[in-house]
């Protein structure tokens, strides 16, 4: 016997034949079907395999609460694992493949795991495979033997490699009042708010609106209850104040309202329409929240309780009353409380045979005595059931007289046959989200469930999420939240009246069935009632604890249909009432969430490109770009042939030899104005800059608040209260910030004003023997000769018929110019000097030729500056001024900064001729193989044109003091070991005669 | 998180950096008692409650302000412009300020 589709009823389009395949075999279903709803009609209901034991697994729940029937959905070589067949709607082509099965679901070999159960108890791999090895099987190494077989397996669906093609997009949405859910207490929440004008998004995770509407059976304001929700829902699609998004899980609550949810757009469809995403994720930002999320039914603790054919008695009205869908021929329930008795009453008019109720509590009300009256089957009170029969699918179950007070089970065990057990253990609230939005949750004895918190944020809650199990109770409260969620006082919706039996929500607490065999509490990790007594035993008494030790409510369905009856069982082997055993606080997201959906169009190089005004003419002429943060910047103009090496060289040779041309558009420049801009940069500058001449530039040094050096760079003193600040490329925001926190926080009295003008000014660093002249030869309106422009000094002209600033300042350590225009005016100002240059034998040169140059000078850069240096440490103290405070100045002193022996800068010079490594180690001792006692390490290298050596820059403790001395470089990592010399950074020209000329 | 800047209304999280805690005080430049500067330097409150922070709001208006937020629940109690707080100490004349 198996279930099977009914000739008539539910809500499927049995005109319309869809086409899917399941474990590689055909199947159809109809349109309005889930996979589960359509393989249940074609008689299956063996769907996976468990994650420890490999049991054979069915469906037990019809929504996102389903813990066994997890499916594998293919798309080609795109695998997306774990997707509960309650969930998945077919279409044409769907092809869907079980889990966790080995070689195949009907016939796995895994399933002898069950002989073995005592054995993979709670705590088995901590006990067997950790700590030290004592025997032959015990300890991390027998781990490091068995993972691979293990891996196999246990586990769920297997996540594959391939590329995921979809699209995905995120969207913000702005709201008066978000509904989640939309059940009674939604669709009228809903309603009342946007009745009151208020903008209104209404969110359902399934496909129909209208929750329990849609399978009670009940009637509303005279109609069938789902053709009530089919009316309202119209009603508010034609609303422009109410947006509706159906396949949409609400799945996180943050601060100040902001919600974030999944809209899951084309999983339903064979391909997506023209423009439609996957998924897509939502923020909504909801001036208040409607939490209208109803609740889980809750299943017994039994044994036998997962086989195939157990399932929740709502689910089974689900399948019966919206897709036509019988579970069983023969069915039997299984129940603590009287709602359940609905589904015996809806089963039997569908076309069922109903084999007994059986009811642990020995009283009954009125109605659901009558229910069971009506007809069909025994109505067994005070007995339970202690076990269920079959193979792959039930055919039968056993039953005892059981003992409400103590759970006592006495008698002879009967048999009676079933081909499908419904369960009830009692309703949970869906309280998810409010839990990541409140205080703790609240226990309620007369309903056997945690109630929704204390509200830390603004949402108003209804219906059964509130513990409110009656429709009419849902249709009250909804309408009450949706007024007052949408700040409305009274409106003129009335409630409507609800026809339903007056079965009493109530349920006997009992969550466990205390009988032989494996009795399963979390069904999607094998999590049984031993289990959770073993952990008590072994002293997890804490409900945090035992959910870690035992993993219960740890799977993809993060303890929905399992959390309660988990706590509900330690409590009672803790002896203590279950508020005092506590739950856990549910934490986002409330149902898996795809990564494509987070991520969206953010994806494979998502940076911004920081480009300079001469790039395009870089690339052009053969630069091979290189980013440094950013920004993009030449690395060197490679001519053919050349190595990286022989081209820097050139450039670097060329440029001490005749001249060469640098883009510096890139360092960082921050325009610093006003009344008091002088006073400032003494504040943060460690050298004096009120004293600078307008007309001048000045080499600067910034200290941070602990005295570590942050920053250099040259700041021009273009007028009397205006200053142009150039920072190093790296530092640019750094420097902003920490001079906007000064200003804004530490000194508002200053009146100045920062601007950061980097992109506005595009420059050019000129520098060689031949630099003045190819100046001079193509810069009008001003003179460059000594006497004008000396060094450090400022000239405004023209080059080309574009303004330009010119300032003669030196990082090559060559007679050089800076030369700045507008960014506009760039590539035009950067070609004449190009074309200027020509007959000099001058060359652009780019960041390796820079570099070779400053190390030759000496020079320090963020390599050397890498927060941890002080100015001392650099050999800046001469920049140190003893006349002002400025900041850093009363820390930088303090005892460890200015200890002797820490690193200081100095050069190194390879005696073997080799290259060296950024990153090496400088040791005292030539031990290759075993290098120790670091005494510092290189910061910058290269080969010297100059000097005709590979030399580099380096921290070294003691500095000066090892100056004339020999160590070696070592660095393992990449096989470099050699001797070395240490000799002072000034490599080239220490007395500067180039550069002043 | 929204932080309600004075100037641009509230905003999100994402557009504000962390700037520090609010409740140090810089030592007056010219102090040379180490202790102070320690203190204003390193010393941290790291209060669970109700905290004096500094946010800048650098994806927006580049203000920097004085927020209070529950260090337990995120709530903001109060938002204002650090200048502000600034000039109510008897430092200095109150002059057009950045949000006049």
């Amino acid at each position: 016997m198996s279930p099977r589709r009914s000739q008539t009823g539910g809500r499927v389009d049995r005109m319309r034949t869809i086409r899917f395949t399941f474990d590689g075999r055909p199947f159809t279903g109809h349109a309005g079907d889930t996979l589960a709803s359509a393989l249940l009609a074609n008689g299956v209901t063996l769907f996976g395999r468990s994650f420890k034991y490999h049991r054979p697994r069915g469906v037990l729940t019809a929504g996102i609460d389903e813990p066994n029937a997890l499916v594998t959905v293919l798309h080609g070589d795109v695998r997306e694992p774990n997707i509960p067949a309650t969930m998945l709607e077919i279409y044409d082509g769907l092809t869907v493949v079980s889990q966790n099965r080995f070689p195949t679901l009907a016939f796995d070999v895994g399933a002898a795991n069950q002989l073995g159960g005592k054995l993979l108890g709670a705590g088995f791999y901590y006990k067997t495979f950790m700590g030290p090895v004592f025997g032959p099987l015990k300890g991390t190494r027998f781990w490091m033997f068995c993972e691979y077989f293990i891996r196999r397996a246990a586990g769920l669906g297997r996540a594959g490699i391939a590329k995921d093609p979809s699209r995905y997009e995120r969207m913000n949405a702005f709201c008066d009042v978000l509904v989640v859910g939309s059940g009674p207490a939604g669709l009228m929440a809903a309603k009342a708010a946007a009745d009151s004008g208020a903008r209104v998004i209404l969110a359902e995770l399934e496909p129909k609106f209208g929750g329990a509407a849609n399978w009670s059976g009940e009637t509303i304001d005279g109609m069938a209850a789902a053709e009530w929700a089919s009316t309202m829902v119209r009603d508010l699609k034609a609303r422009d104040n109410v947006r509706l998004l159906p396949r949409t899980t609400v799945w996180g609550y943050y601060d100040d309202n902001a919600m974030a949810a999944l809209e899951r757009v084309t999983d339903h469809k064979s391909a997506p329409g023209k423009g439609e995403p996957r998924h897509r994720h939502w923020t909504i930002r909801a001036g208040s929240v409607v939490l209208a999320t109803g609740a889980f039914e809750r299943p017994l603790v039994f044994p036998g309780n997962d086989r195939p054919g157990v399932m929740l008695a709502s689910a089974a009205e689900r399948y019966a009353n919206e897709f036509g869908i019988l579970p069983g021929q023969k069915v039997a329930l299984f129940v603590n409380n009287d709602a359940a008795y609905r589904a015996a009453s809806t089963l039997r008019k569908a076309g069922a045979e109903i084999a007994a109720i059986v009811d642990v509590r020995g009283e009954i009300s009125a109605a659901a005595q009558e229910i069971a009256d009506e007809g069909g089957g025994e109505l067994l009170r005070g007995h339970a059931v202690v076990a269920t029969e079959g193979g792959k699918h039930i055919s039968g179950i056993k039953v005892q007289k059981f003992d409400l007070a103590n759970g006592a089970l006495s008698g002879e065990a009967r048999h009676l046959d079933a081909d499908c057990l419904l369960v009830s253990g009692g309703w949970s609230p869906v309280i998810h989200l409010a839990s990541q939005a409140g205080l703790k949750p609240e226990w309620n004895e007369a309903l056997q469930a945690f109630l929704p918190p204390k509200p830390t944020q603004n949402w108003v809650g209804a219906g059964a999420f509130n513990g409110r199990f009656t429709t009419a109770e849902a249709l009250t409260e909804g309408l009450a939240a949706g007024l007052s969620a949408a700040g409305s006082t009274g409106g003129t919706d009335s409630v409507p009246e609800v026809e339903a039996p007056a079965l009493d929500p109530h349920p006997a607490p009992v969550f466990e069935i205390r009988a032989k065999g494996k009795a399963f509490v979390d069904f999607q990790h094998d999590v049984t009632a031993d289990d959770v007594r073993l952990a008590y035993k072994e002293g997890f008494v804490s409900v945090e604890h035992l959910k870690r030790y035992t993993t219960l409510g740890m799977a993809t369905d993060q303890g929905k249909t399992s959390n309660v009856p988990g706590i509900a069982i330690m409590a009672d082997a803790l002896g203590k009432p279950i508020p005092d055993v506590g739950t856990t606080r549910f934490r986002p997201p409330f149902a898996p969430v795809s990564l494509g959906a987070l991520a969206a169009e953010r994806y494979g190089e998502v940076k911004p490109e920081r480009l300079t005004p001469m790039h395009d003419w870089h690339v052009e002429n053969g630069a091979i770009m290189y980013t440094a943060g950013l920004w993009y910047r030449p690395m060197i103009y490679g001519l053919a042939g050349e190595t990286v090496e022989q081209a820097y060289v050139r450039e670097a040779k060329t440029t001490r030899e005749a001249a060469g041309i640098v883009d510096v558009s890139t360092l960082g420049k921050i325009a610093v104005q006003g009344p008091d801009a002088a006073d400032f940069l003494d504040r943060v500058y460690t050298n004096m800059f009120s004293t600078l001449a307008v007309g001048k530039a000045r080499y600067g040094l910034m200290l941070r608040e602990d005295g570590i050096a942050l920053d250099d760079g040259t700041t021009w003193r273009l007028g009397n209260d205006d200053f142009l600040m150039t920072t190093t490329t790296a530092n640019a925001g750094k420097v902003m910030q920490h001079l906007e926190y000064l200003l804004d926080v530490v000194w508002p009295e200053l009146k100045v004003r920062l601007t950061s003008v980097t992109d506005q000014w595009a420059g050019a660093a000129i520098g060689g023997p031949r630099a003045r002249e190819i100046l001079a030869s193509c810069v009008t309106g001003t003179a460059v000769d000594n006497d004008t422009l000396p060094f450090m000094g400022i000239v405004h002209g023209e080059i080309a018929g574009a303004p330009v600033m010119i300032c003669r300042l030196s990082f090559s350590g060559e007679m050089a110019f800076e030369v700045y225009s507008g960014a506009g005016h760039g590539v035009h100002v950067w070609e004449a000097l190009i074309e200027a240059g020509k007959p000099f034998g001058m060359v652009p040169y780019g960041l390796e030729a820079l570099g070779t140059m400053r190390i030759e000078k000496g020079h320090v850069t963020g390599a050397e500056i890498d927060g941890r240096t002080t100015a001392r440490d650099l050999g800046l103290d001469w920049m140190l001024s003893k006349k002002k405070p400025f900041v850093g100045s009363m820390m930088m002193d303090r005892e460890g900064l200015a200890d002797e022996d820490r690193v200081r800068l100095v050069g190194v010079i390879a005696l073997d001729n080799r290259p060296l490594n950024g990153g090496a180690h400088i040791v005292e001792e030539a031990n290759e193989s075993e290098p120790r006692n670091s005494i510092g390490h290189i910061t910058a290298v290269c080969y010297s044109p100059m000097l005709g050596k590979y030399i580099g820059l380096a921290l070294v403790k003691g500095g000066k003091k090892r100056h004339g001395t020999r160590a070696f470089v070592s660095d393992p990592l990449r096989k470099r070991f050699g001797p070395v010399e240490i000799v002072s950074n000034h490599f080239f020209d220490p007395e500067g005669k180039r550069m002043h000329g | 998180m929204l932080i309600n800047c004075p100037y641009c209304g509230p905003r999100d999280l994402s557009e504000f950096s962390y700037q520090g805690d609010g409740n140090r005080t810089r030592p007056d430049p010219a102090s040379t008692n180490q202790a102070e500067w320690n203190a204003y330097v390193y010393d941290r409150t790291n209060i669970a409650g109700d905290h004096n922070e500094i946010w800048q709001h650098a994806g927006g208006c580049r203000a920097h302000l004085r927020v209070t937020r529950n260090t337990l629940t995120h709530k903001i109690i109060s938002v204002g412009f650090a200048r502000d707080e600034r000039h109510k100490k008897p430092h200095g004349h109150r002059r057009s300020g950045a949000h006049s």
